[in-house]
């Protein structure tokens, strides 16, 4: 393979997370290195999109810190966060469903946009020219992601499997550092999970994004992760390589279960 | 077979992301404008331009500042005709005590100052949502009416609280007569309104539409809410401003602070979803229907019923009417006359043969 997995990028050290008296996270540390697929394994209710909305700063641990590129990082909101390069994908879709594809995918590339509102009223010299520049580029990830044929279709008509490619599309447009997918392939039949798994094989290889992905497929996980992480009740027990994982007694009795 | 756009390639995004990418469609625009901006001043009598065409040009306007609001950022608002009454008074101050103050320089004064209040009003949505956010609005609607009546300053102190509008004069030319006022309209509400479709169709709308639609996931892809709803407010208000200060330099000419009460928040609520919530042009549409069909009841209600109804009847019939309306509209096509009309086109596109 091409990439190169590079230096530590997230570093989250003793993470705990309460709701009132639940216990969502309990002490959990792990990292994610540059250029790396990592997965999050778990149980439901392991605590595993609590952990996707710490990093990108939806939720805010009670204890522990995050390091992220080597820096201590404070107390974030989620654009901050966006604004850093994380991008993600949720569980449940969540796209702006009275919009087309192309104007939710362009939604994506607000951050990297200069202009005010006062430049869109008049839509006249700048405004324009950047709105086509991001264009061009939305047109990238629409044809990288094979979505040509819907572009000026309402997401909220598209099937399922379609509007998770959407999602993903509109995660890309923003040219995230960190990509967190959560579920992204939930739902679908075999086909479509071949092609998401092509099509996050593809990103992590051709743009070096970093990926942390959470799915329960197995299969998929084993075959595309760098590193996994297994939580169990908001406790980490278990990290490493897949094989590893995979022979973890602790993680076989919590989640894999045993043939019998 | 007329409406088709075989044969009209688009080789450049500029081309592709046109208000009017089918050429039909801005034939007919075009055409339209001619006949609302030359035909209709030359040709149309004093009665239709001052009770019809300058009142649904003006209601027009407020329903785009509603449509940003409501329609495109999703911030339900009782309070559209505070923020007329704000621009309405505000127009009257800077020009009363203003010397020289040019009628145009007043009118975005007015809109800016409407924009200012709007965002008051406006900070509760950051904490709350939807109906409560509704009745937030409504108290809007009643301090602003309240306190243009309390503190005389506004009127000049008049007893009565009402106010006459000066003369309009720009670049000393007085708008007197019924059809010079409504050119003036029309020119303002048009650019205006374009000003509008510019936004809403850039990084600016779909900064709306994202907080509308799912505000978690925009505020994770990187659009501040704050920001967003505020400006939505801000605009909203903006647009309501001027189409108060309209509302009583170019139709009514004197207005009172109880003339902007809580029924035409609700017509106004009324134009955006018959008309088409999330459309600017839903909003002229909705503005259009609204100001004709009490007057097309009027008509035709005796003609059918005969006189021995009555007036009382008449106008009972209208809000029977009206009510019944708007929850068809609600029920049937919740995106309002402007679908409708989308629906058609796309009808229109394979008709005679549609298989």
């Amino acid at each position: 393979m091409a990439r190169q997995i590079g230096d530590v990028i997230v570093d989250l050290q003793n993470i705990s997370l309460r709701f009132g008296g639940v216990k969502a996270l309990t002490d959990i540390s792990f990292n994610v290195k540059e250029h790396e697929i990592r997965s999050i394994i778990g149980p439901n209710g392991a605590g595993k999109s609590s952990m996707l909305n710490v990093i990108n700063g939806v939720y805010h641990p009670q204890e522990g810190q995050i390091f992220f590129k080597g820096a201590l990082r404070k107390k974030m909101e989620p654009h901050e966060a966006a604004e850093q390069g994380i991008a993600r994908t949720f569980q449940n879709i969540a796209l702006f469903k009275g919009m087309t594809v192309l104007d939710n995918i362009m939604t994506g590339r607000n951050l990297k946009m200069k202009c005010n509102f006062l430049q869109h009223a008049l839509y006249w010299g700048a405004a324009q020219k950047e709105e086509i520049a991001h264009r061009i580029k939305v047109e990238e990830v629409i044809e990288f992601l094979e979505i040509q044929d819907i572009r000026k279709t309402p997401v909220g008509r598209l099937p399922y499997g379609l509007q998770k490619r959407v999602e993903l599309a509109r995660a890309l447009a923003a040219e995230p550092h960190i990509l967190l997918l959560d579920e992204p392939m939930a739902g679908m039949n075999v086909e479509e999970k071949q092609d998401m798994c092509r099509f996050i094989l593809d990103v992590n290889d051709h743009y070096g994004t970093t990926i942390v992905l959470i799915e329960h497929d197995m299969g998929v996980v084993m075959d595309i992760s760098d590193r996994v992480v297994v939580l169990d009740y908001g406790k980490k027990i278990g990290d490493g390589v897949p094989e590893e994982v995979k022979n973890n007694p602790e993680v076989i009795k919590a989640y894999l279960g045993t043939s019998h | 077979m007329l409406y088709r756009e075989a044969g009209q390639f688009k080789a450049t995004y500029a081309e592709d992301s046109q208000i009017f990418p089918i050429r039909q469609d801005k034939i007919g625009f075009w055409v339209l404008m001619l006949v609302f901006g030359v035909a209709v001043p030359l040709l149309s009598n004093e009665y239709w331009l001052k009770a019809i065409l300058i009142p649904v040009l003006i209601f027009s306007l407020a329903a785009i500042g509603l449509n940003i609001l409501t329609g495109y950022a999703g911030q339900l608002s009782l309070g559209s005709a505070a923020f007329m009454a704000v621009g309405a008074f505000a127009a009257y101050n800077f020009i009363l005590r203003i010397e020289g103050m040019p009628f145009l320089v007043a009118l975005v004064l007015a809109g800016l100052t409407a924009a200012l209040v709007g965002i008051m009003f406006g900070l509760p949505s950051l904490r709350i949502k939807g109906f409560y956010l509704a009745v937030a609005t409504l108290a809007a609607q009643f301090f602003i009416v309240w306190a243009l009546v309390k503190f005389p300053w506004f009127s000049n102190n008049s007893s009565s609280g009402v106010v006459t509008a000066q003369d309009v004069t720009i670049l000393g030319y007085t708008f007197v007569t019924p059809e010079s006022k409504y050119v003036l309209t029309f020119l303002i509400v048009a650019l205006m309104a374009l000003l509008a479709k510019n936004m809403v169709r850039s990084s600016t709308g779909r900064a709306w539409m994202a907080v509308r639609d799912m505000d978690v996931a925009a505020q994770v892809i990187g659009f501040r809410l704050m920001r967003t709803k505020l400006l939505a407010f801000a605009v909203s208000s903006f647009y309501c401003g001027v189409a108060g200060a309209l509302y009583a330099y170019t139709y009514i000419g004197t207005v009172e602070p109880e003339g902007f009460n809580l029924d035409l928040s609700f017509k106004i609520l009324f134009m955006i979803i018959i008309g088409g919530v999330g459309s600017i042009m839903g909003s002229f549409l909705g503005a259009a229907f609204i100001v004709l069909l009490p007057i097309f009841l009027d008509n035709v209600v005796p003609v059918i019923f005969g006189d021995s109804l009555g007036a009382g009847f008449v106008s009972n019939f209208q809000l029977i009417v009206f009510g019944g309306l708007i929850i068809f509209f609600l029920i049937v096509e919740p995106h309002g006359l402007a679908r409708l009309w989308q629906i058609a086109k796309e009808k229109l596109r394979l008709w005679p043969f549609p298989h």
